[in-house]
């Protein structure tokens, strides 16, 4: 450039910051899509309906964040099981490696909450709006009271379901049906009745997730997938030749062109693509698959089920534009032989470690003993000798009952010849409850030598077998 | 106060400057770099090449991010006007750390203060039967006591046990709330000067057989009437002590620093200095009142 010194640069003054291309997606119907809504379905009916069930007499997901507990059906998770947590979202890492290695942006395409909640979107545009040329042409006309009426039917019904996605969120904290009175009582407060229950952070957090649903399904779109996700761009990191990406077939397509129907297009030197561009109006990202892969691309299979359709009306064999693998492209490979080679080390290596913290995971759901203990010793008051020359020492232990029923505690100490409790050691915790009790422990006089030991705290459940716990602590004589 | 009382006004300006410059300098970068001339038709690259060919676009932003970097400045701007930023000007909601701290004090104080107010017009005998202030009490307890008194309130060595009957400031309701609201200061001081070796061991023995532990009686014979001339003032002629002075009671089986020869004779030489801080600047009269009722009825229950 800088070396074609004779020609006379034409400048030319470019913004570096672009206002957005509206783009209008066309709606398409065919075996992904169909696949994308299951998934929209089964996604949303567990979102939306989990909060309504209940069990044991409470919302059978709650988490209750005021008092720093999760219950999920029968468990009752505490702050100290943070670590399940934590394995939760390394087996959702692993999933979303193993996913991707195998089929790409799988959960770009089907299941991530943007692409749900902007096809949900998109269906309701559909319903109000029209289809993709209908919304062109309603765009593109000038003010009128029916485009009017048309957009705030629109934008309505998108705030009435973000409203709701917003109140069934807040609604997995506050329990929804409290919740939802609360929210009803705004309709007397409008009308100059009492101050309404509602308190300010659930209002908060109802208009924030609303309004972030609102604005990312209904106005971001595939922004927030091109600009803001990282997972976008750490997905396309963990491609390989292997991995199932959609593309577009172009040994069989160019050269492209459109063609009457009756024409031979071999004879033409015409290759399968009719150029009808209906790959390019299906997508949601707005780009043209017939250009080989592309960040852009979520793996929404849309322009699959767009260009089957048209194969299918012009006669051609389906597949123009399909699931396929880099190598299997170059190689010529059958089906087979591509499925086989999604066995590889890497797919391999992330199945066998995700199988493995699942059932560990699961075993230790299973074994799980519902009481904790912590033994806080009494750091300050280190030993003191008591009449008769027996040596004490205190300690704090906070018992927590993580199960919904009352139960008794029985607290037994071990460790050093002639240990035992100078206080009683049976307790009553409430269900999913805890309580701090003081124990002293006491060693007979001359017992014991001067300086630290350990010892053992050994906590059980009264009438219940296999609830126990045992927790180490040090018994200090001076 | 503001800072510039004792240092020089130079600051608040150099801060202040510096300050509204790179606000203001990154709104004129914002404008002086939200366009570019380049060769038309041509799709550019940035110029960098990573691995041989790896090159990469110039494509612009989208607009609603230039957006972004306008809000961040505007919320800056707005910022430094209600809130202290700019040198020692307060800002035009006057906010500080401490009024915040008084705006959650006085917040919990409407939250709580009926109830204490409730409890605080209650007697301590009558509160000291009541499990809901005696749950508030054993919390004050543990937060300010425990540390000392140990989580059981049977003490240490050095620090009273509050659960017996045993008392060295008395243990009525009264004597109890003014230990914690004014603190305790128990002086004995040491009199090894005043008796000598041979008198301490003396004096030693005639404790020791106050309480009947084991003691050598000529030594105790002996170290009567030192006793009687040197601790009879404070401890009383049958040491039996003395709660207006703090003085402890030798006579019975609680001994504060152990039992044992070897104790005593270290308090007798050395003195001892037990000093109980005052707590009234650190918990509302409301919280020592339910302490007290908590303290009291840990010796009230046998």
């Amino acid at each position: 450039m800088s070396n074609d010194a004779a020609a006379p640069e034409r400048l030319v003054e470019q913004s570096l910051y672009e206002v957005r291309k509206t783009i209008y997606p066309r709606a398409v119907r065919g075996w992904f899509a169909a696949w994308r809504w299951a998934l929209v379905w089964a996604t949303q009916l567990v979102f939306y309906g989990l909060p309504w069930l209940q069990w044991n007499e409470r919302q059978a997901v709650h988490f209750d964040i005021v008092h720093r507990k999760f219950y999920i059906f029968g468990l009752v998770f505490w702050p100290q099981d943070i670590i399940y947590l934590t394995v939760l979202l390394i087996i959702s890492a692993l999933s979303l490696f193993l996913f991707t290695a195998v089929a790409g942006r799988l959960w770009c395409g089907y299941a991530c909450p943007q692409t749900v909640y902007t096809e949900i979107f998109m269906w309701i545009e559909k319903a109000i709006e029209g289809d993709r040329a209908a919304r062109m042409r309603l765009d593109a006309a000038p003010p009128s009271a029916r485009k009017f009426g048309l957009k705030a039917a629109k934008h309505g019904a998108w705030i009435a379901v973000a409203l709701w996605t917003g109140f069934t969120f807040v609604g997995y904290v506050t329990p929804i049906r409290e919740l939802w009175d609360e929210v009803v009582s705004i309709g007397p407060w409008l009308a100059g009745g009492a101050a309404p229950q509602l308190g300010p952070w659930e209002t908060f957090w109802i208009l924030f997730y609303g309004f972030a649903t609102y604005g990312n399904a209904g106005w971001m779109r595939e922004q927030v997938c091109k600009y803001m996700c990282p997972y976008a761009r750490f997905q396309s990191a963990m491609f390989d030749k292997d991995t199932l990406i959609i593309t577009y077939d172009p040994e069989r397509g160019e050269p492209r062109g459109s063609r009457s129907r009756s024409a031979d297009h071999k004879a033409l030197g015409l290759g399968d693509c009719v150029d009808c561009k209906i790959c390019v109006q299906v997508c949601p990202t707005g780009i043209d698959i017939r250009e080989g892969l592309q960040y852009e691309c979520i793996g929404c299979a849309a322009c699959i089920d767009g260009c089957d359709q048209v194969m299918e009306r012009v006669g051609y064999p389906k597949g123009l534009i399909r699931y396929s693998t880099t190598t299997a492209l170059e190689q010529k490979l059958t089906r087979t032989q591509m499925f086989r080679r999604a066995f590889r080390p890497r797919v391999l290596i992330y199945s066998t470690i995700l199988l493995a913290i699942i059932a560990a995971t699961g075993v230790s759901l299973w074994l799980r003993v519902p009481l904790k203990v912590d033994v806080i010793r009494d750091r300050a008051a280190i030993a003191r000798e008591v009449e008769g020359g027996a040596i004490e020492n205190v300690y704090r232990l906070q018992l927590m009952n993580t199960q919904e029923d009352e139960r008794y505690y029985y607290v037994v100490v071990s460790g050093l010849p002639g240990i035992h409790l100078a206080t009683r050691g049976d307790f009553l915790v409430d269900g999913a409850s805890s309580r701090m009790v003081t124990l002293r422990v006491r060693v007979g006089p001359g017992a014991v030598k001067q300086g630290t030991h350990p010892i053992q705290f050994h906590v059980s459940a009264a009438g219940v077998a296999g609830v126990e716990v045992h927790e180490k602590s040090v018994f200090i004589v001076r | 106060m503001s800072m510039s009382q004792f240092t020089s006004s130079f600051w608040d300006l150099y801060i202040s400057i510096i300050t509204i410059v790179s606000i203001v300098g990154c709104g004129v970068l914002l404008v002086a770099q939200s366009k570019r001339r380049v060769a038309g038709g041509e799709a550019e690259t940035t110029g960098h090449t990573w691995d041989e060919d790896l090159g990469e676009y110039n494509n612009p932003l989208p607009r609603w991010w230039m957006w972004l970097f306008w809000i961040t400045i505007f919320f800056g701007l707005v910022y430094l006007v209600l809130y202290p930023g700019l040198g020692s000007y307060a800002g035009v909601w006057k906010w500080t750390q401490v009024s915040q701290l008084e705006a959650e004090n006085k917040q919990a104080e409407a939250q709580f203060g009926p109830l204490y107010d409730k409890f605080a017009a209650q007697d301590v005998a009558t509160l000291a039967k009541n499990p809901e202030a005696l749950a508030i009490g054993q919390k004050l307890f543990l937060n300010t006591c425990a540390g000392c008194h140990a989580s059981d309130a049977a003490g240490s060595r050095g620090f009273p046990n509050l659960t017996d009957n045993d008392w060295l400031w008395g243990g009525t309701p009264e004597a109890i709330k003014t230990s914690i609201t004014e603190g305790r200061n128990g002086v004995m001081p040491p009199f090894a000067p005043a008796l000598g070796e041979q008198g301490t061991k003396d004096v030693a023995h005639y404790v020791l057989s106050l309480s009947g532990l084991a003691a050598d009686s000529i030594r105790a014979e002996r170290g009567k009437p030192l006793f009687a001339q040197t601790c009879a003032a404070c401890h009383g002629a049958d040491g039996k002590g003395n709660q207006m002075l703090g003085a402890p009671n030798l006579t019975d089986k609680t001994w504060l620093y152990g039992a044992g020869e070897a104790a005593i004779i270290e308090g007798v030489t050395r003195g001892r200095n037990n000093q109980m801080p005052a707590h009234k600047e650190l918990l509302t009269p409301a919280k020592i009142h339910l302490l007290t009722a908590y303290v009291y009825s840990l010796s009230q229950q046998k």
